[in-house]
């Protein structure tokens, strides 16, 4: 019964492999490659330079901040989104008052919330982030004119432009785009947990938090760990790129105070001429983002519950 | 269903089916793998250059009349029409050759790969956001030395030649060390301190010459509600386009040679901290726009040109980027940057003016006599009095502002060069060091200590700190005055 087997599984995945190999995983060892020379991205020559860019990226101040900048995202983005997406989720779904009819629902309007909270999603990144510099702008910008209507003339900060701010504006925006994927994605989680262990709770007198640890977050377990790597890989790569680059339009903002590591790279391979240099520091990304999903899978572990 | 259906004697093919079918994707693989790496650092293609043609009197250079031309022109704030005009000049002179024309804003995403594989265009307007590191191109030698252009009779008089009809410095722009000249810059801007006459009018003020005199301006303008100053804040290397002129002015020209070449303690000059000082003071006494650090080059320039503010420092393109939103009676003038008091190194005028609109003509282009003639005719009279009379900007030819009617900016700018005389500085720092001077000094630097997070005293300390950085990163191409 078994015969051909094989020869099935390999026919299909040949295909996908060498492409996922050519595509993926040749780039990679290229970029390895050329992180061992002087590539300058601008001529088709260059030479082996040895262990010098990693030498030089060790005692860059730039590449420090931005890796401390990426790493900062990536512990806290995923914790904030996903903390509020199981609020909202939990609220829509599980936390409303008892009506007629229906042990457990959602608050009133949740359908309309969800989309609510869903429509950022549709937009492209990019007219996000130009929507919310606009909003930013210190002068005629929707938040601070909002503060100067509700009185607040003395509190006028230059958001984007203070060192001290322009990341955490970054990092709301962020937040801003994503949760609203995450409650979707747990209000589908939610909805498959059988309704009658909450109504078994209910009638053991369980109130709303205890419901939510006991029953909806162990239940809800292996969505939020992949929903956890999601989220930081978009920390750590395309949304905090494109983020960054459109909303801090300098170097990566005030005094390097918004500058992330795919921006570095992106500066370095095609502002500055160094694309070997860029390559270096795209390995050091690809090792932050190995640790990071090892991180994420190690501390995820839990036993698989099953309903 | 591939347990099922299989049967016994096809068991054998299958393992050779799956040989052959390695082997088939090992026969695409290895030439798209090839294919990808050609992306990468390609070293096809390259070298074929077209023949030379005849030399002659009319044909200086000696381009070969039927092989095609490339252009490639950034498409920024002086448009592309010019070089479409002058395009056509070149199609008239040569009617055999195909001329291929390309506009872009993005540069270097389009070129980059270009000059990877070796086969870029002819001729380069290597300018905006997205210009390629000329330091690098220079290094890796993949620029052609212009000085054939240089050397060869002008259009109009074929008894000068084209370096005797260029402005002062433009020349020297082009070279990085030594002899060649690898960068014909085209547009000649006049930076400083810009500001609407009117305005200025309005405050029965003259435009300051002194410190003292600019501070007490600033203080006129403030009691009717009007900032003094404003600058691209997230840009904040806009700033120097007035402060380095007024380093020159109050500490001599040297000041600026010992910053471009990047020598030990050139921001400890006594002149820097004067000036640092006198900037931060606007700061201090309230008279920069408020929100100015969270703004970007147009959005200061709109606040400007609504008269929120009095003075921008910025450059002669300004006139024509911020034309939509610039009243009609708004009399744009620049002026020199103000000095500290008469015991300032040079007189008052000193002005910072050199090239713009950077063209280059690739080492490995095919037709690089096709790509120097193109220039050589946008170097002409004719093609000079077009730009200038269509995007209010000067160019590199000296003159060809005759029989033109000049508008409000480009008339103060011309005023101002005359003025300046000989004292005309260039600091070299902006084009021999981008990141150094956009991100380091600018944004690190100068834009804290103008948002009042820096003392003038930590930003000259921080400043220095990063010169002596790039001094010591051989990764960095060095220069020096010579």
């Amino acid at each position: 019964m078994q015969h051909g087997k094989y020869r099935f599984i390999v026919g299909f995945l040949t295909a996908p492999l060498a492409i996922y190999g050519l595509f993926v995983i040749w780039p990679f060892i290229q970029s390895i490659y050329y992180s061992f020379t002087d590539w300058s991205g601008l001529s088709p020559e260059f030479k082996m330079v040895g262990f010098k860019n990693y030498t030089r990226l060790l005692d860059d101040e730039v590449f420090w901040k931005s890796l401390q900048h990426s790493v900062m995202l990536v512990v806290l983005l995923p914790l904030v989104t996903l903390t509020m997406a199981l609020f909202f989720a939990f609220m829509l779904n599980v936390g409303g008052r008892r009506r007629k009819n229906a042990a457990i629902a959602g608050v009133r309007g949740s359908a309309f919330y969800k989309v609510v909270y869903f429509f950022p999603q549709v937009l492209s990144i990019a007219i996000v982030a130009l929507l919310f510099q606009f909003a930013y702008n210190p002068n005629s910008g929707a938040i601070n004119s909002f503060l100067k209507a509700i009185g607040l003339e003395s509190v006028q900060p230059d958001w984007l432009g203070d060192p001290d701010l322009a990341l955490w504006c970054i990092f709301a925006v962020l937040v801003w785009c994503t949760v609203g994927f995450f409650v979707v994605l747990f209000s589908a989680g939610m909805a498959s947990i059988p309704k009658d262990y909450y109504e078994a709770a209910l009638l053991d007198g369980a109130n709303r938090i205890t419901t939510f640890f006991r029953i909806t977050l162990p239940l809800l377990w292996d969505t939020v760990q992949s929903g956890w790597a999601y989220v930081g890989i978009l920390a750590l790569g395309a949304e905090s790129f494109a983020v960054v680059q459109i909303m801090t339009v300098g170097p990566g903002g005030p005094d390097y105070s918004t500058t992330v590591l795919p921006l570095y790279v992106y500066q370095k391979a095609f502002r500055d001429g160094q694309a070997a240099y860029a390559t270096t520091i795209g390995v050091a990304l690809l090792f932050v983002t190995l640790l990071f999903v090892a991180v994420v899978m190690k501390l995820g572990r839990r036993e698989r519950l099953e309903y | 269903m591939g347990s099922t259906s299989a049967h016994n004697d096809r068991e054998g093919v299958g393992r050779r089916d799956l040989i052959k079918r390695s082997a088939a994707l090992g026969l695409i693989t290895v030439p798209t793998m090839g294919f990808l790496s050609a992306c990468a650092s390609g070293d096809s293609g390259g070298d074929e250059k077209v023949d030379k043609g005849k030399k002659t009197k009319e044909n200086p250079l000696a381009v070969n009349e039927s092989a095609p031309l490339e252009i490639v022109i950034f498409d920024g704030g002086f448009g592309t029409q010019y070089a479409e005009d002058a395009k056509a000049v070149y199609e008239k002179n040569f009617p055999k050759a195909k001329v291929k024309f390309s506009s872009t804003q993005k540069i270097q995403s389009v070129l980059q790969p270009r000059f990877n594989q070796g086969t870029p265009p002819d001729l380069i307007d290597n300018s905006g956001a997205e210009q390629m590191d000329m330091g690098v191109l220079v290094g890796k030698k993949q620029l052609a030395d212009l000085t054939p252009l240089l050397d060869a009779p002008s259009i109009d008089d074929p008894a000068k030649k084209v370096r005797d009809t260029l402005r002062p410095g433009i020349v020297e722009m082009g070279q990085f060390d030594g002899d060649p000249v690898w960068i014909m810059y085209y547009a000649y801007t006049v930076y400083g301190v810009w500001y609407s006459q009117k305005a200025l009018d309005g405050l029965d003020a003259e435009y300051p010459e002194t410190w003292d005199d600019m501070l007490a301006v600033c203080a006129k303008a403030k009691k009717k509600g009007i900032a003094g100053w404003t600058y691209a804040g997230k840009y904040p290397y806009y700033v120097p386009f007035s402060l380095y002129p007024m380093i020159a002015k109050v500490g001599g020209r040297e000041v600026l040679d010992a910053i471009d070449n990047l020598e030990p303690n050139a921001w400890k000059h006594p002149a820097v901290k004067t000036c640092f000082e006198a900037y931060y003071e606007l700061y201090k006494k309230g008279y920069i726009l408020k929100g100015t650090p969270g703004l970007d080059h147009i959005q200061s320039q709109t606040a400007w040109t609504e008269g929120k503010a009095l003075f921008i420092p910025n450059g002669s393109w300004v006139e024509n980027e911020a034309a939509k939103t610039m009243p009609k009676d708004f009399d744009l003038a620049v002026n020199a940057p103000s000095g500290i008091d008469s015991s300032d190194k040079m007189p008052f005028g000193t002005i910072w003016a050199s090239g713009g609109e950077p063209f280059i003509v690739p080492a490995k282009a095919k037709n690089s006599e096709g790509g120097m003639e193109q220039l050589r005719i946008m170097l002409g009279e004719a093609s000079s009095k077009n730009f200038t009379s269509s995007v209010k900007s000067l160019t590199a030819f000296n003159g060809g502002t005759d029989g033109i009617e000049l508008t409000p900016g480009l008339k103060s700018g011309v005023a101002a060069l005359d003025k300046a005389g000989d004292n005309v500085v260039n600091p070299r720092i902006q084009d021999w060091y981008v990141a150094l001077q956009k991100e380091k000094i600018g944004v690190g630097g100068l834009g804290e200590m103008m948002a009042g997070r820096l003392t003038p005293v930590e930003a000259i300390k921080k400043i220095q700190g990063y010169a002596d950085e790039a001094a010591k990163d051989d990764s960095i191409q060095h220069y020096k005055h010579q």
